[in-house]
């Protein structure tokens, strides 16, 4: 390990890119599937559409989309924006079917005693159906966050993946210790944001303390 | 959109076909190491899968190994494989590739095969030996087609995984569409590049479709009945059902 050492400084540069271009992504997706898993609730039609194409999205192989956004968002085929923007997407995605589930998970008698107690269609969401989906939303955003941030790797083949440079360089030098430090980095880096979510949670949904550990829900399909 | 439209007249192209460095070629040599993996990951899963939801034992197992392979950069994982095979003297063959593209898959199709059997109503399963039929006979006429829909759905969840890591395997191997992808972006050919990801694109969707096809029609005919049944009697929750996977959940209860 006398490589790590030598080089603290690269990885720890390559760890805070890993950083920011996972979490910026895992935010943005989560943000985005709120108001569209909102509206699928409402509009019973566009709940099929929504996922239709967010399924297809997902269905894409990453490489393929980082390689075709630039011929759509005008950018160079180099350009970290790329990569964002398909992150940004395939967390959209993974996070939209649990948003669904964590807003199906409420129970239907809570919400019309709410509607009859005199809440508005909007302070109900707020203040009723939101707060109660809240932990089956944290279980599946540590999903997404811990797909996310290993996905991210891939990245690398267009010239921006993080820590997963670590993966192109040690292997065109055929030095194992470089990729071994990337994985370790990569998993390392997938536990301390997820310990973090596990924290947020604990502090904004302070009564689901003992909620149920993501292992409750199904496989998703990751990449 | 341009660019697009020139990739798929490319692709289109009868000429670009031919050739050990053809669409053609590449496109089987794509799906012989996608179906190779599948097919032993398979082998290796589905059995382990059915038996840990058979007895119940080694559940954490079960759940360790998915979180973990989640969390596991599949892009360092083959690099790593690859070097270490070149290390042991096997060169630049396709074992170290077979390799990783196996241990990807079966994650997924374990877990798919055994939350199929784990879904299955225990009821269902104590009227079956309460009728007197072996543990044997259970796992293999109740438990099996009962779990089919779930079982196939980790086949496709594999699958996915495997073409698209398939794709990014051709920077550590020759064959495969991803070899598109990578000579596009290392020569700065974009056409190129965009050609292997319509391509990708193309074949990801097309086996998804197959299988999502495929996961409705091992629905055994008994559930969709009985599925369809409840739908009638209670017209406020049929909407809500979602399909095949609330099928198995609710399994045959009329006997």
């Amino acid at each position: 390990m006398a490589w790590l050492w030598n080089n603290l400084d690269l990885v720890l540069g390559l760890t805070l890119d890993h950083i920011r271009l996972s979490a910026i992504p895992i935010l943005l997706g989560f943000a985005a599937s709120l108001p569209l898993g909102w509206v699928a609730t409402r509009v019973p039609w566009l709940r099929g559409v929504l996922l239709t194409v967010f399924n297809v999205v997902y269905t894409i192989p990453a490489l393929a989309l980082f390689v075709v956004l630039p011929g759509i968002l005008g950018t160079k085929v180099l350009d970290e924006l790329n990569v964002l923007v398909a992150m940004t997407l395939y967390a959209t995605a993974m996070m939209l079917r649990g948003t669904l589930d964590a807003f199906g998970s409420v129970s239907g008698d809570v919400l019309q005693s709410a509607t009859a107690q005199g809440y508005s269609s909007a302070s109900r969401f707020w203040t009723v159906q939101l707060p109660l989906a809240g932990p089956v939303l944290l279980a599946n955003l540590r999903v997404v966050s811990v797909s996310t941030v290993s996905l991210l790797s891939v990245a690398a083949l267009v010239g921006s993946g993080g820590l997963g440079r670590l993966f192109t360089a040690g292997y065109s030098r055929s030095f194992i210790d470089e990729i071994v430090v990337g994985i370790v980095f990569i998993l390392l880096l997938a536990l301390l944001f997820d310990a973090l979510l596990v924290l947020a949670g604990r502090l904004v949904l302070p009564w689901a303390r003992r909620a149920k550990a993501p292992t409750s829900i199904p496989f998703v399909k990751v990449r | 959109m341009n660019f697009i439209v020139d990739a798929i007249a490319f692709i289109l192209d009868p000429a670009n076909w031919a050739g050990e460095t053809g669409v053609g070629a590449r496109l089987s040599q794509h799906l012989f190491i996608t179906f190779l993996s599948v097919l032993i990951a398979a082998a290796i899963a589905v059995p382990l899968g059915l038996l840990i939801g058979h007895t119940g034992r080694a559940r954490g197992a079960i759940i360790g190994i998915t979180g973990a392979a989640r969390a596991l950069p599949t892009f360092g994982v083959m690099t790593l494989f690859v070097l270490i095979g070149i290390q042991f003297g096997a060169g630049l063959s396709l074992t170290p590739v077979i390799v990783v593209l196996v241990v990807l898959a079966i994650p997924p199709l374990l877990a798919g095969s055994y939350s199929g059997v784990e879904a299955v109503d225990r009821q269902t399963v104590d009227a079956a030996r309460a009728q007197g039929m072996t543990e044997w006979q259970i796992l293999t006429q109740v438990e099996l087609p009962l779990a089919l829909p779930l079982l196939v759905g980790g086949l496709r969840s594999a699958t996915l995984q495997v073409v698209a890591t398939a794709t990014i395997a051709a920077y550590v191997a020759q064959g495969g569409l991803g070899r598109y992808l990578i000579e596009g972006i290392q020569t700065r050919d974009y056409l190129r590049a965009v050609v292997g990801a319509v391509l990708v694109a193309a074949l990801a969707l097309l086996l998804d479709g197959l299988l999502a096809a495929l996961q409705r029609l091992v629905v055994p005919r008994g559930v969709s009945r009985g599925s369809a049944r409840t739908k009638r009697s209670s017209p406020g929750t049929a909407t809500r059902s979602s399909g095949t996977l609330e099928a198995t959940r609710t399994p045959v209860t009329e006997g």
